[in-house]
């Protein structure tokens, strides 16, 4: 017996005890009819050759460990971004459980979201019943300002209409006739989260805009001198939205942040829960329409949003996840030219500062190789900062990345001699790059939280940034975004590669001569 | 006057219908009376909690339930290790499920086990228009070439799947004769049928019988037995549960021979129906293959609870009950190996948990299988209920719970909120949908699914974990930091 109360051993230490380890051996040995350990040996090197590289990029059909979700929940975080906004997946309501988790175990934050809960019965009568029934529901018990409706695959296939079910359940009084129930269809299998972000905020932008469905006269258009800023799907969204609030503030430009999570997934531990908390005002959201132009900073995350606003007499302006210097400067000069105003010399001297950290570590940087995979803006922010730094993105993957989005990835990599030997992977999953990182070495390997199979199969160190991040705390809380957001970048990186050349010497009387304090 | 200081139980009671009246006015009315037979008050002495259960959640209230495949892929099925497991639809399902329940298992992944890894058949709009059964049969022939070590495949369906047609059966069927006879497992789990995931669990119970013991039938699989065999059921080894409940089974002279599901392979599955008693934990999960294996082995099947040392001894006891003097002995023995263990951890931990209330809200076993190892500390479980428990359930809790307990069935998180706001536990013990919930409002919060990444809390090892858990969630000194100094309390 091991366990002590004194000392009480976890299940990080408690199994490796002698009698665990004798028990679940012989549990192996005499009842799992388990392969022969040479066999098992000799498949996992098969997994790491060539060979297996050709087999495994022949898959057809099947999927392993995607670096992507479906667009329900891309939804979700889109319309928890408005005041007050209550989501409703309109639906089987199993689906909402799971999006709340996966948001929760990243944020640590509490994710308010209902369902309509459809079962078989709405599956073959359809679930407008489940609509009128949710929204009276919803709105009686949460009270929200607005509800935002989209869907499952389950409503998708059924061919549910939401349009015509929003007005049956307005009639039936579920809710007031005047009260904002902007929709998107949202089906599961068509795109990815980022794709349900996209058609949810070109939900709620056409249901300020566009005449609430019929309802009200459109509105229309009186432009003045604000930008509007959409993030996009972002796991830093919180730091990140709060750097780009004090960069407009310290510019003095007039601005409107369309769908701000920052607040809603940050609450105070005070005593308060708060189900609602911050987001772009319904007016706000409203008189985005007036703005001079619209900034995007996931071009990705906005490809129908953009043309639609375009169309409505607003100048766009579609950035990918701008990280570093270069990214960072052209986001600022675009924000300067459409707003008239001058780029501070506050923001001049934290440029200066990121270039001066990049002047004192790229050393430590230069000509390495990293892998990336993430969502297709993040990637090219990521890779764009890599070949800044002098470093070699090798491989760039994106599960839900497209033809077009290789194509612009390629030409990131042409225009630096750094790209030169960098390849691009789009609907490419983990399990294409696990191969990848036996076949074309790197050094270093960023992701999501997944990426730590990864990093444990092939053993390239994992640097953690993308979404979602469940098993390193507080991480969203940093931005990506500006020059202090290029730093946060930098720092871990730097960090990570101290790490590992610090693990690697400190064998004693063997290697540990390079055990350097000063780097 | 704060609440949660009445004293007697008429006044409890009293104030538990008074909370309850408050919660049901905000609902529009014809859902008010629908909610209302799901919440109530237990009475002694009545044979059940006095709520209706595994019915059909209302839309548009933030139920804390999920799906049958949740219940299928995520519970039963999933953790077999050995088998891979496919998400037969959409990239979501498998996506927000991969990995997040801690089915803790040794083996290779990738290789000979594959418990922590996704795969999907990822359905686009043409699979939907055309079907995806074609699909299906060449995941199941690349899943044959890129994994030659695996011992299994299981089609897990996501809601399309029944909406589209598919003939997902036939698939499997043509595949296992193409692989010599491989266990190729077809369920039938689309999220949107059945009221949550007890359905799922249903399900997949069936798909073991059907698809795993049905195909030995008439086989010698060379298995030999002992007096001695148990099989392990419903423990999903989340933490590495199953391994802290096996070791003491192990050590009272019994031979386990099989897990389910928890670090589980097929072999073990194909060698139940040699046990000579089935060891049941989680009742709704896995009563139904239990059940089974009762109808046409005649395997008798026994409920314990490894929650706690009082359940503990109780259980091992009951499960000595089912053999000879020599596991009697045993089963003393290792009550008394421990006992030195939990008094230490209980004269530790009690003085700093004594009389604190708790109220739980969590699936299958633990709205009342933890109350033991609660009460075992001194604590006091004051409200209770099931995400998606039947009335047998709710029968069962009435051996745990005291007179006056609150209970809520199928819990919304409206009334979760206000329910905790009112009765003013010292620790909530539910999911990570509420664990921040609770922590904003300054309650101490304990996720009782995933152990909040801790555990065990099976076993006599597991309590000592358990313990000192609740004392750091409880004692935390943060929650005296949640109020301003500067700033008077409302």
């Amino acid at each position: 017996m091991s366990q002590n109360a004194d000392k009480i051993l976890d299940h990080f230490t408690l199994f490796r005890e002698p009698e665990y380890k004798e028990m679940l051996e012989n549990k192996k040995k005499n009842f799992e009819q388990p392969v022969a350990e040479i066999e098992v040996a000799k498949v996992r090197e098969w997994l790491k050759t060539p060979e297996y590289r050709e087999k495994n990029f022949a898959r057809e059909a099947l999927t392993i460990n995607p670096a992507k979700a479906c667009q329900p929940l891309g939804a979700v975080f889109a319309a928890v971004g408005f005041e007050s906004t209550l989501p409703f997946v309109h639906g089987s309501q199993g689906c909402v459980a799971y999006y709340r988790s996966h948001f929760s175990r990243h944020f640590k934050e509490p994710t308010s979201c209902v369902s309509s809960s459809m079962t078989e019965d709405a599956a073959v009568f359809g679930g407008l019943n489940n609509m009128i029934d949710g929204l009276a529901n919803a709105y009686s018990l949460y009270k929200p300002k607005m509800i935002a409706v989209s869907s499952t695959c389950m409503a998708e296939v059924i061919g549910d209409d939401l349009n015509a079910f929003i007005k049956n359940a307005k009639e039936k009084q579920s809710v007031p006739m005047d009260f904002d129930v902007p929709f998107a269809h949202t089906p599961a299998f068509v795109g990815s989260h980022v794709t349900g972000y996209d058609n949810v905020m070109k939900g709620i932008l056409a249901h300020f805009w566009d005449g609430k469905a019929g309802t009200v006269p459109k509105l229309e258009r009186q432009p003045n001198g604000k930008i509007n800023f959409i993030g996009g799907f972002d796991g830093y969204t919180v730091g990140n939205l709060r750097e780009i609030k004090r960069i407009f503030d310290l510019m003095g430009v007039e601005y409107t942040i369309v769908g701000d999570n920052s607040d809603v997934w940050d609450t105070p531990t005070d005593g308060e829960f708060r189900m609602y908390d911050g987001g772009t005002t319904l007016e706000d959201a409203a008189n985005s329409l007036h703005a001079k132009a619209t900034i995007s900073m996931q071009e990705y995350c906005t490809e129908k949003t953009l043309p639609f606003i375009a169309l409505h007499g607003q100048e766009t302006v579609a950035l990918n996840h701008p990280i570093g210097i270069a990214g960072t400067d052209k986001f600022l000069m675009e924000v300067a030219r459409l707003s008239g105003k001058e780029i501070p010399d506050a923001l001049t001297k934290e440029r200066g500062r990121l270039v001066d950290a990049i002047a004192d570590s790229n050393a430590h940087i230069h000509g390495k190789k990293f892998a990336i995979y993430g969502d297709p803006d993040l990637c090219l922010g990521l890779a764009a900062f890599l070949l800044e730094l002098g470093a070699e993105p090798t491989t760039v993957l994106a599960t839900n990345g497209g033809k077009d989005w290789a194509v612009k990835v390629q030409a990131l990599f042409d225009s630096s001699p750094f790209g030169k030997n960098c390849h691009v992977y789009a609907g490419k999953d983990l399990w294409h790059m696990r191969s990848l990182l036996f076949t074309d070495k790197v050094d270093f390997l960023i992701g999501n939280t997944y990426g730590k199979f990864l990093e444990r199969d092939t053993g390239v160190p994992l640097i953690r940034i993308g979404f979602p991040i469940f098993d390193r705390h507080h991480h969203h809380r940093y931005p990506l975004w500006g020059y202090q957001g290029g730093m946060n970048v930098l720092v871990k990186i730097l960090d990570k590669i101290f790490d590992d050349i610090d693990q690697n010497t400190q064998e004693t009387a063997k290697t540990d001569y390079s055990f350097d304090i000063i780097r | 006057m704060s609440l949660n200081t009445v004293a007697d139980e008429t006044d409890i009671k009293a104030r538990n219908q008074q909370i309850i009246t408050d919660v049901l006015q905000a609902y529009p009315e014809k859902f008010g009376k629908r909610r209302e037979k799901h919440l109530g008050t237990f009475e002694e002495g009545k044979p059940d909690c006095g709520v209706k259960s595994n019915i059909k959640s209302i839309p548009g209230v933030m139920t804390i339930r999920g799906c049958a495949y949740a219940g299928s892929k995520g519970v039963v099925w999933g953790p077999i290790k050995d088998m891979i497991h496919i998400s037969h639809g959409p990239v979501g399902c498998g996506q927000y499920s991969w990995a997040a329940r801690r089915n803790y298992y040794i083996g290779t992944t990738g290789v000979d086990s594959f418990v922590t890894m996704q795969f999907t058949s990822d359905f686009q709009e043409k699979d939907i228009v055309f079907g995806g059964d074609k699909k299906l049969a060449k995941i199941m022939d690349e899943i044959q070439e890129l994994f030659p070590l695996n011992k299994g495949i299981t089609v897990q369906s996501e809601c399309p799947i029944g909406l589209i047609g598919d003939d997902i059966e036939a698939v499997s069927k043509a595949k296992s004769k193409e692989y010599g006879g491989k266990t190729i497992v077809p369920v039938r789990c689309e999220g949107f049928r059945g009221v949550s995931q007890s359905l799922g669990h249903h399900l997949a119970n069936d798909t073991i019988r059907d698809f795993v013991f049905n195909k030995l039938d008439g086989k010698d699989n060379g298995f030999v037995g002992t007096p001695y065999d148990v099989a392990i059921i419903g423990d999903y080894n989340i933490g590495g549960d199953a391994w802290s409940s096996r070791i003491l089974l192990e050590e009272m002279g019994l031979r386990v021979i099989s897990q389910w599901s928890g670090d589980g392979t097929i072999a073990e599955l194909e060698a139940t129906p040699k046990a000579k008693l089935n060891v049941l934990h989680c009742y709704r999960s896995m009563n139904y293959i239990s059940r089974h294996m009762e109808e046409k082995y005649g395997i008798p099947w026994v409920e314990y609870n490894f929650f706690g040392p009082s359940k503990i001894e109780e259980s091992l006891r009951a499960i000595a009950g089912h053999f000879d003097d020599k596991i009697k002995e045993g089963a003393e023995r290792v009550i008394a190996k421990y006992k030195a263990l939990t008094q230490a951890v209980i004269d530790k931990y009690k003085p700093r948990l004594a009389g604190k209330k708790v109220m739980l809200f969590v699936g299958g076993l633990r709205p009342r299988h933890v109350i033991g190892a609660y009460e075992d500390l001194g604590m006091e479980v004051v409200g209770t209920g099931y995400e998606f428990g039947h009335n047998d359930d709710y029968q069962r809790t009435t051996h745990y719970i005291k007179d006056g307990t609150l209970i809520y069935d199928d819990v919304t998180g409206f009334e979760f909120e206000k329910f905790v706001e009112k009765v003013q536990p010292d620790l909530v013990g539910s999911g990570i949908k509420e664990k921040y919930v609770f922590q904003k409002m300054g309650v101490p919060f304990r996720q009782m699914h995933s152990w909040d990444y801790s555990g065990p809390y099976h076993g006599y090892d597991g309590f000592a974990i358990f313990a000192r858990d609740m004392d750091m969630a409880i004692n935390s000194p943060v929650w005296a930091l949640t109020k301003t100094p500067w700033k008077k309390a409302k």
